[in-house]
């Protein structure tokens, strides 16, 4: 394999740091990546060099300061394969999804339906159910199949001319099953609907062609993208943000202010109120531009040969089960699974003693564990950095748990 | 390897299994969820005419720690009434380190939880539980 892990390895200082005399073997990238040396810089740079406000002052340190933080949106827009205009920074994922249920959300009648599914976040189904009591839309929900993957067979049922917005997961948090975007794109586009996805789980394993999917809305979380915390990024195609209202008010979002009216400034700045987080957009631009020059077919080869070692290693460990798809196609590195008698809180405290990395429980996706009649799972989240001695660590801790603790 | 948390006593606790299980048409009954990380117990507890415990049971949906906890509780419960249930939560609490002083069995096994102050709700998930059956 030409894929030069060490070489990657070498960029995350983190991944040096040893925590009781172990190494750290950091497999809880799906909840947060860590960040390489080229975002912590772009980030001290800003803050060493160029910190001010963005779009009002006119002093060198404002322009340096705008400069950058424009130039971020557009290193953003170029990872996605779109316009800078029609990139809108968020305080994160969740806060993206929220300004769309808030705003998209304020143009939809009562007894319009959005189309949600089974395995959503927590965040892609929450802020549509309180769209649902401030405005009275209906909700759907698209089924799970035994594999983990979104039915959508299901879809033709589900989707009805009533359906204004289709809104999913590209990469499922927990059974890591890629989306079929196409077919989802094709059967809601015949009902006039709109499709958001949400690309939390997707963004951090390489650049996008967002206009090639042919969908409305898209977005992702800068820190589990090699990014700063308290920075997301919304897609939208610009015909649908100039007719969206803005969802919070205040300075930078405005066109002209008086006390009779107030007209807003276009997108993307109508819906970037007030002082954005400039240091981590910046820091969220050179991730995204550290992601660019990676090789992703080797990266991804990468990825799913760990994947592969992974669910081979489990499934020698008696009372192991894996959830999510059985093969490597069409899915992402992010593997679920329990181990019968043992608890996946338990499961990943043991692994922790082990200097691994985890995370158990609902994963934000308790309908999907309702689905599987699941208390929880313990989930193990790739990036491009993880190698054989991650997976490895990892299945001699669960061996231990399942010798200890059962 | 040494499972700092998961330390015998622990773990002996949560296999025992002390009042694991549903009581037939208990006194009082009461659920809690830790909705951080999902973990369900369900207490049923029979009362004398004095308020005091005379039987318990505890279902656990949950980790290593609430299914120690759980029987840690059962195990000292009966005869109790609130305040004595109060008490056996201030030992709880001294255990994890969250009050002053020393803490008596079978919580004294939760010393080594002090240290992981996010499985702390863990333990403590079943007395709350059971503040609510008897409240």
């Amino acid at each position: 394999m030409s894929f030069d892990v060490a070489a990657v390895r070498r960029q995350f200082p983190i991944l040096s740091e040893i925590i009781d005399g172990r190494p750290i073997h950091y497999l809880d990238n799906g909840a947060s990546a860590q960040t390489p040396l080229a975002v912590i810089d772009a980030v001290r740079h800003y803050e060493t060099t160029s910190r001010a406000n963005v779009l009002r002052g006119v002093h060198r340190l404002a322009e340096r300061a705008t400069e950058a933080y424009e130039n971020a949106r557009a290193e953003v827009a170029t990872f996605l394969g779109v316009q800078p205009m029609e990139t809108v920074f968020t305080g994160g994922c969740t806060a993206a999804i929220n300004l769309v249920a808030y705003s998209y959300g304020s143009l939809l009648k009562p007894g319009d339906r959005i189309l949600l599914s089974e395995l959503e976040h927590h965040s892609n189904i929450v802020p549509w159910q309180l769209l649902r009591t401030r405005s009275g839309v209906e909700l759907d929900m698209i089924p799970v199949t035994d594999d983990g993957r979104i039915d959508l067979a299901e879809l033709p049922r589900l989707l009805t001319p009533k359906t204004k917005l289709v809104s999913l997961a590209h990469v499922s948090n927990v059974t890591g099953a890629l989306l079929d975007v196409r077919a989802v794109v094709s059967a809601a586009n015949a009902v006039g609907a709109k499709v958001m996805l949400d690309g939390a789980q997707r963004a951090p394993h390489g650049p996008l062609d967002l206009p090639s999917l042919g969908i409305d809305f898209y977005v992702f979380a800068g820190h589990k993208a090699y990014g700063p915390n308290g920075i997301g990024v919304l897609w939208g195609r610009p015909e649908l943000l100039e007719a969206m209202p803005p969802f919070m008010g205040g300075g930078s979002m405005i066109g002209r202010v008086t006390f009779a009216e107030t007209t807003w400034a276009p997108a993307p700045r109508r819906f970037e109120a007030g002082t954005p987080a400039i240091g981590p957009a910046i820091g969220l631009g050179a991730a995204c531009t550290w992601m660019q020059r990676l090789d992703w077919s080797a990266a991804h080869d990468h990825e799913m040969a760990l994947v592969q070692r992974l669910m081979d290693g489990l499934q020698r460990v008696d009372g192991t089960h894996l959830f999510g798809p059985a093969s490597l196609q069409n899915r992402y590195p992010v593997v679920s699974f329990t181990l019968d008698g043992v608890h996946p809180h338990d499961v990943a405290q043991t692994l922790d003693s082990f200097g691994v990395a985890v995370r158990a429980g609902h994963h934000c996706a308790q309908p999907l564990m309702d689905r599987f009649d699941l208390d929880g799972t313990t989930r193990v989240s790739m990036a491009p950095y993880n190698d054989n001695s991650d997976i490895d660590a990892l299945l001699a801790g669960v061996a231990h748990a399942a010798k200890t603790l059962r | 390897m040494n499972d700092q948390l998961y330390q015998d006593r622990i773990v002996a606790l949560a296999k025992a299994k002390t009042g694991a299980g549903r009581l037939e048409a208990p006194t009082k009954s009461a659920r809690r969820d830790n909705p951080l990380c999902g973990d369900r117990v369900t207490i049923d507890v029979k009362l004398d005419g004095q308020g005091r415990i005379t039987e318990i049971a505890h279902q656990v949906r949950g980790c290593l720690l609430c299914q120690a906890s759980a029987s840690a509780l059962s195990a000292v419960a009966v005869g109790r009434d609130a305040a004595g249930i109060a008490e056996v939560r201030h030992d709880a609490e001294r255990a994890l380190g969250r009050q002053a002083g020393e803490a008596h069995e079978p919580f004294t096994a939760f010393v080594p939880v002090a240290a992981h102050k996010s499985r702390q709700e863990c333990v403590l998930l079943p007395l709350e539980a059971l503040k609510d059956a008897l409240a």
